[in-house]
């Protein structure tokens, strides 16, 4: 196990490298499913108005 | 043939059919990620040359590669919504921006990360990493250009003239590596008469490209129904959705 993740002295760099990735696609990931939601929280606070305060 | 694709054109047809879509691609996503990323960091063996360094490949090759084939996506959108004026691909080409920018983040700072034990360094000018963070530029100024301009259909035209501009850096970026002498190491996968790279190391990479792919669809589809949502809301349809979601807060 400690050999996994020492990853044969290069450990930093593989697991920053997939940490960054995890973040990266977690965030996008998040702000996409929240997407549709926050349109519809806008337009059911003002139907009206413009919604360019969501995102689209 | 044409009602067929008017049909799926349609904003509200397009939205009551994709309810399902991006949850699958989620789970098709995350099935994959997790068989690729157990072949890439376990059983895949390490490499004669740069030892277990390599293993970052199965992020940075994958979004290196949805970089570009984003980017070509955004292309075809912007010139169906530049021809026909479809709305869906103004959408599309929106929802796309800031994921094909987040793709190309990654496998410029991964790049960089492998290249540091690799190389000696962090960065340098070469061609294909210039032109790389050159498209992170594009991304990020389509995004600004549409975010710029109030009318969203204006901004949209405007983001699609940018986009197919913009392609010219496209075949830069993937002949670079033959036009200049770089620093980046030459295709490795692509040459199949004479593959370069070993069968337990080549499926976990082919596998983690097509979760990437599955990735961008389920996000971009996420997206693309907000953005049908605020195209469409003064339709009746969106406003009983809306309707419904107010009583509900209320109640």
């Amino acid at each position: 196990m400690a050999e996994f993740i020492a990853m044969g002295g290069y450990g930093a760099y593989v697991w920053s490298s997939y940490a960054i990735a995890a973040l990266v696609l977690g965030v996008n990931a998040v702000l996409a499913r929240r997407a549709e939601r926050a349109v519809l929280h806008a337009l059911a606070r003002d139907p009206n108005g413009d919604d360019d305060d969501a995102p689209a | 043939m044409f009602a067929f694709l008017h049909k799926y054109a349609s904003l509200m047809h397009f939205y009551r059919l994709s309810a399902r879509w991006s949850g699958w691609l989620a789970l098709a996503t995350a099935l994959l990620m997790a068989y690729g990323l157990y072949g890439g960091l376990v059983t895949a063996p390490a490499d004669y040359q740069q030892g277990d360094s390599y293993r970052i490949i199965y992020i940075h090759v994958p979004s290196a590669w949805m970089s570009l084939f984003v980017y070509m996506c955004m292309a075809g959108a912007g010139a169906v919504a530049l021809v026909w004026k479809i709305k869906l691909a103004e959408i599309w080409l929106r929802a796309s921006a800031p994921i094909g920018a987040s793709f190309t983040f990654l496998a410029l700072v991964t790049g960089s990360i492998w290249g540091k034990p690799m190389w000696g360094t962090w960065w340098v000018w070469d061609a294909r990493l210039t032109s790389e963070l050159v498209l992170l530029f594009l991304y990020l100024g389509i995004m600004a250009l549409d975010n710029a301009i109030e009318d969203r259909r204006t901004g949209a035209r405007a983001a699609a003239v940018l986009t197919l501009i913009g392609v010219v850096n496209i075949p830069i970026i993937h002949y670079s590596v033959e036009w200049w002498s770089t620093l980046h190491q030459g295709p490795t996968v692509s040459k199949l008469d004479r593959p370069s790279i070993h069968i337990d190391m080549l499926i976990p990479l082919l596998v983690m490209a097509v979760a990437f792919t599955t990735f961008y669809f389920a996000a971009a589809l996420a997206r693309v129904r907000g953005g049908i949502l605020a195209y469409d809301r003064n339709t009746s349809w969106v406003r009983d959705m809306v309707g419904r979601e107010a009583a509900r807060g209320h109640g």
